[in-house]
């Protein structure tokens, strides 16, 4: 008769005595060579962290506003830096050219994105229905009390929106109550032109043609979201909304000319602002003609193909300087006379597809990289080619090439400045424009670490983010 | 070779039916002139040595393979290149594969609940109501909302099963399921396998799976070379092989 086996209970591993001294014997003086190392490092440190400290921080004027504070003190012996020179053209560096009295399109613009945007990076605080509706709740309250009950309005139809769209369509989506597919799809598409048309006349005859066209166009891409694909969720409805109400919110608040607000032509945006502008759209639109394309070069469709790749390589094979220069000058060449594309629109244009082709070759390698099981699998399950890439392979490969995709918005991020080609001052262009400001001559240093610094904090805030989805995806990619 | 075809076969309902099979890969002819039949609730077992052709047949099945010559109906519908036809075809086919190719980023009650949602259009809670019924069917309910890859291989395998029987298909495919597991967690699939069996699913399986053939196979294909080398129930297919090839076989894979 055999014996009972039990297994030993684990016991918990030992820990090595740990401490700094220990910590620092271990890893910074272990063998001579690297003592030397370390010394030497902590030479470098000392010789030159304290210098800047004293001249960034501790030997600097912060408080004033004109340059007489400057020139006080560097008369006074501590050569530090100037930054009153900043404080003082803040406005400038932040907006641009903006009206100091319309400054708040662009804050209300900003704060209704950050708030939309705020549960997704803050998942852990913000990660309940009921924490994201107080948020929201407390947003529009805020809002109310800075720019009156319009915007508080606006925000709280906005934010409230993909809940209400939720509960709407609990049931099933329009598709399938027509039985025959295609006249229902015909039947959608009709409708959701009838509505979006209606929606234009309407908005035309009450508030003039400008915003007419916008609104209505974006009624209708509503309404094909709500009769096609509505099975969506709260957050499905929130990225919806952001990709379609958004933008044209955002346009008709910093362009004006609209609901009583003066207009604020493109050439007077600039700064941090500017910079923004650029690289957010540029980010969002990026992505979805990066994954097309992609889709597209591994597709066996020779028409598609060759088309994708052409447009690839030819992208890649010429500097994001050049296409721009070409956008600005050489494309208004090719229109008839008297039709003219806003500078800041073709140079959004030139970026996104700049930068599409980019990401395409990097998602492309996260195509590649999917074992072909997932495919076999998707496609023994009966799933048609879209929806098996959109639920099944594009978020695997998203999550698999975050680093590749990091990388480029770093980089899109940083080419902003290049709008400089096309006449537009963003941050580091207000930097430049600053230093030639005769009253502040001789505090120009000041202007471009400002920039750097402002730069450093956005790519850093967006690599640690993407540090952070990396993290938060892994344990499930085994 | 081919089918032995008698009277009281003819009546039965074909669930697949295959007639003179070619393949090549290129230059490579990996299938040769196959012919094959499987009536509903049938379950049949292919086995063979590597390179038979035998998981490419059943690829063939659900269109994962493109065959050049020859002709198969699933349900009586015709696999052609028509997409409509193979996306009707693979909703009633199962198939599982060596390497049980979950979607790793998604639960288990998700990779479930995806298909019915999506493609049957089943509400949301049918669907998970369904999904729980699978799972409590092949054994493993607690593991609903954790990931694939912390479930163990035999674990993943039948949440492939419960994944596909979700879909409620005609005939279930298995291409090798238990070769990457450990003899303990095959013990558990082939419970699953025998149970499904048992409750009248059509299966088509290759497998190396000796025993699980004996218990359960209404028939056993042994193909070599690409062609069906013999076809017969297990008694006489087991004791008394037609071929020279199939009791070499045979003898190498029972005698240990």
């Amino acid at each position: 008769m055999a014996e009972k086996w039990q297994p030993k209970p684990s016991t918990p591993s030992p820990r090595l005595a740990t401490g700094y001294m220990r910590w620092s014997k271990n890893n910074l003086f272990s063998t001579p060579g690297n003592t030397l190392l370390t010394l030497l490092s902590i030479a470098i440190l000392v010789l030159t962290v304290p210098p800047l400290l004293r001249w960034g921080i501790l030997d600097a004027t912060w408080l004033g506003d004109s340059r007489g504070v400057c020139d006080d003190a560097s008369q006074g012996g501590s050569a530090g830096a100037c930054w009153v020179f900043i404080r003082v053209r803040m406005g400038v560096f932040l907006y641009g050219f903006y009206p100091l009295v319309e400054r708040w399109r662009v804050n209300f613009t900003f704060i209704i994105l950050a708030v939309a945007l705020m549960p997704l990076f803050a998942p852990a605080l913000l990660g309940t229905t009921a924490r994201k509706v107080s948020l929201f709740l407390a947003a529009t309250a805020t809002i109310f009390l800075l720019y009156g009950p319009t915007p508080a309005a606006f925000s709280a139809c906005y934010l409230f929106a993909p809940y209400a769209l939720d509960r709407l369509f609990q049931g099933k989506p329009f598709l399938e109550l027509i039985s025959n597919q295609l006249l229902a799809i015909l039947a959608g598409i009709g409708l959701a032109i009838v509505i979006g048309l209606s929606v234009y006349y309407a908005v035309f005859l009450t508030l003039g043609d400008k915003a007419a066209g916008a609104i209505g166009l974006t009624s209708l891409v509503l309404t094909v979201f709500l009769l096609f694909i509505s099975r969506l969720t709260a957050a499905g409805w929130h990225w919806v909304l952001l990709f379609t109400v958004y933008p044209v919110f955002a346009f008709f608040m910093l362009v004006g000319d609209v609901f009583g607000m003066p207009l604020v032509e493109t050439h007077f945006w600039g700064g941090l602002f500017l910079t923004l502008v650029v690289a957010g759209t540029g980010m969002a639109t990026a992505l979805p003609i990066g994954i097309l394309l992609a889709l597209g070069r591994r597709s066996t469709l020779p028409v598609i193909k060759v088309l994708c790749v052409s447009f690839i390589e030819f992208v890649r094979g010429v500097p994001l300087v050049s296409v721009l220069f070409m956008a600005s000058v050489m494309f208004p060449l090719f229109l008839p006379e008297n039709v003219t594309f806003n500078k800041l629109l073709r140079a959004l244009v030139g970026i996104a597809f700049f930068y599409a082709a980019y990401m395409a070759e990097v998602i492309r390698g996260g195509l590649q990289a999917i074992p072909k099981g997932q495919y076999e699998a998707a496609m023994a399950l009966g799933w048609p080619y879209w929806k098996m890439m959109g639920l099944i392979i594009i978020p695997q490969t998203l999550r698999l090439v975050i680093p590749g995709l990091a990388n480029n918005f770093l980089s899109l991020l940083k080419d902003t400045t290049l709008v400089a080609v096309i006449g537009l001052l963003d941050l580091l262009g207000v930097a430049k424009a600053s230093m030639a400001d005769a009253e502040w001559l001789g505090f120009t240093k000041e202007a471009y670490i400002f920039a750097a610094v402002i730069f450093w904090i956005f790519c850093f805030a967006i690599s640690r983010y993407s540090v952070h989805l990396e993290k938060s995806y892994h344990p499930s990619q085994q | 070779m081919t089918t032995t075809t008698t009277p009281e076969r003819k009546e039965r309902e074909l669930v697949v039916s295959i007639s003179g099979l070619n393949k090549w890969f290129d230059d490579f002819h990996v299938l040769k002139n196959i012919n094959l039949e499987v009536g509903k609730g049938e379950k049949l077992v292919i086995c063979g040595p590597s390179g038979s052709g035998k998981s490419t047949l059943i690829r063939c099945i659900n269109r994962l393979e493109i065959h050049q010559q020859g002709k198969i109906f699933v349900g009586g519908i015709e696999l052609t290149n028509d997409v409509k036809r193979i996306d009707k075809i693979r909703r009633e086919t199962g198939m599982l594969f060596q390497n049980f190719n979950l979607f790793p980023h998604m639960t288990v009650l998700e990779n479930l609940t995806l298909s019915p949602i999506w493609i049957r259009k089943m509400p949301l809670k049918e669907a998970r109501e369904l999904a729980f019924q699978y799972l409590e069917r092949v054994r493993i309910p607690d593991l609903a909302h954790k990931f694939p890859g912390q479930c163990s291989g035999g674990q993943q395998q039948r949440v492939a099963i419960a994944r596909c029987l979700c879909m409620n298909p005609k005939i279930m495919l298995f291409d090798e399921p238990t070769s990457a597991l450990d003899p303990e967690m095959i013990k558990e699939v082939l419970d699953v396998m025998i149970d499904l069996a048992h409750s009248g699913m059509t299966m088509l399986c290759v497998t190396h799976e000796m025993g699980f053939a004996r218990t359960v196979a209404d028939r056993i294909v042994f193909m070599d070379e690409g062609e069906i080398v013999e076809e017969n129930d297990p008694e006489t297919f087991f004791n008394h092989p037609k071929y020279d090839r199939t009791s070499q076989f045979l003898g190498q894979i029972l005698n240990h």
